[in-house]
């Protein structure tokens, strides 16, 4: 088996002895097909204990070890060494708060994903004697690429309007909003719409893509906040222009 | 949380987008071949004006010259955000204004045709 030298300069930041986050050098040997990630956990076990991550599964499905690698967001367990030269940079995900080296503040997230309520609302309430909720092939397509998001936030790293704009809900909540709102079974798009239709909410987005570019399930979260922004245009005539149409 | 106001700008914008995407590069081919002297007889300059004549087509020749001129300002806005320019009140009015103008001006000349 090949062997890699390699150089990382990894952010480190310790809010109880550091004023701010500076950047420590490891240099290790490896394996040729070792990923980022790989690397971390060989220099957490044999070079220093104290640097802190997140990681779980290794293998693209937790969402836990997303980090910006040569200033780009990536799940460290997908970003193979062998496909960087030089210096690696490892930083924590952008437009997060850091709470220690590569680890961050997701509570802002875990608030919006709260928000936009993605969970199925039944359209018609059924007994469980009534039997299941059934769905042809056809119904599904429309939403499953949107249900392979992995909260990983990668998009939201990447997204310059939220690193604007804070109070934007963002590619990840919106995408899952509409996976929802594009569910046969789900009645819930009316309970989601002050959210969804809100200035912070899809009207927000200015269609850079960049959290397609960066997805590593491919959920396409531009293609569904484009998506909504349609349907939102057409509510918005209905209730203006058309108001005989109100309920 | 208010619903947003924006779907009034995005809807022509997210219009003329699809327009334009189909449109000019039609158009940008046709001028050139124009410009060379090779445009086809059936848009000859004459056939073109009688053809403009009709209400209909003048009504279609508005509609896409107001979608194309709209697209276009809203997404210039959007890259003065973008590049840093803050000023979002002024900068939507006068692209906007320029949209509309431009709009007026295509309106004049078909109502002159």
């Amino acid at each position: 088996m090949s062997e890699r030298a390699v150089e990382l300069e990894v952010l480190r930041y310790n809010p109880e002895t550091d004023r701010e986050p500076a950047f420590q050098r490891y240099s290790i040997n490896c394996p040729e097909e070792w990923v980022v990630l790989d690397a971390l956990n060989h220099i957490k076990e044999s070079v220093d204990p104290t640097l802190s991550y997140r990681w779980s599964c290794h293998m693209a499905v937790c969402g836990s070890c997303g980090m910006m690698i040569n200033g780009e967001p990536k799940l460290a367990c997908k970003a193979f060494l062998r496909e960087y030269s030089g210096v690696i940079r490892v930083e924590p995900l952008a437009h997060f708060p850091i709470e220690r080296d590569l680890v961050t503040v997701i509570d802002d997230f875990m608030e919006k994903l709260k928000r936009v309520k993605p969970w199925l609302m039944p359209g018609e309430p059924k007994t469980l004697e009534a039997g299941e909720y059934r769905q042809t092939p056809a119904e599904l397509k429309r939403f499953k690429q949107f249900t392979l998001c992995i909260n990983c936030m990668l998009c939201y790293a990447a997204c310059p309007e939220y690193g604007l704009i804070p109070k934007f809900i963002g590619p990840a909540a919106l995408s899952l909003a509409h996976r929802y709102n594009k569910d046969s079974r789900d009645g819930g798009r009316d309970a989601r719409r002050d959210e969804v239709a809100a200035y912070e909410g899809v009207w927000e987005c200015s269609f850079t893509g960049a959290c397609s570019e960066v997805c590593p399930e491919h959920v396409d979260p531009a293609a569904a906040l484009q998506q909504e922004k349609i349907e939102s245009t057409v509510d918005w005539y209905k209730e203006h222009l058309m108001p005989w149409l109100k309920k | 949380m208010a619903r947003s106001n924006k779907p009034i700008v995005w809807g022509p914008f997210a219009a003329g987008g699809t327009l334009t995407a189909f449109l000019t590069p039609v158009l940008i081919l046709l001028t050139l071949l124009a410009a060379l002297g090779h445009a086809p007889d059936l848009l000859a300059y004459d056939r073109l004006h009688a053809f403009v004549g009709h209400w209909l087509a003048k009504t279609v020749v508005a509609g896409v010259v107001f979608l194309s001129l709209w697209s276009a300002a809203h997404r210039l806005r959007i890259t003065c955000y973008d590049l840093g320019l803050r000023a979002d009140t002024a900068v939507a009015t006068i692209v906007y204004a320029g949209a509309l103008g431009g709009t007026g001006a295509a309106l004049l000349y078909l109502a002159r045709i």
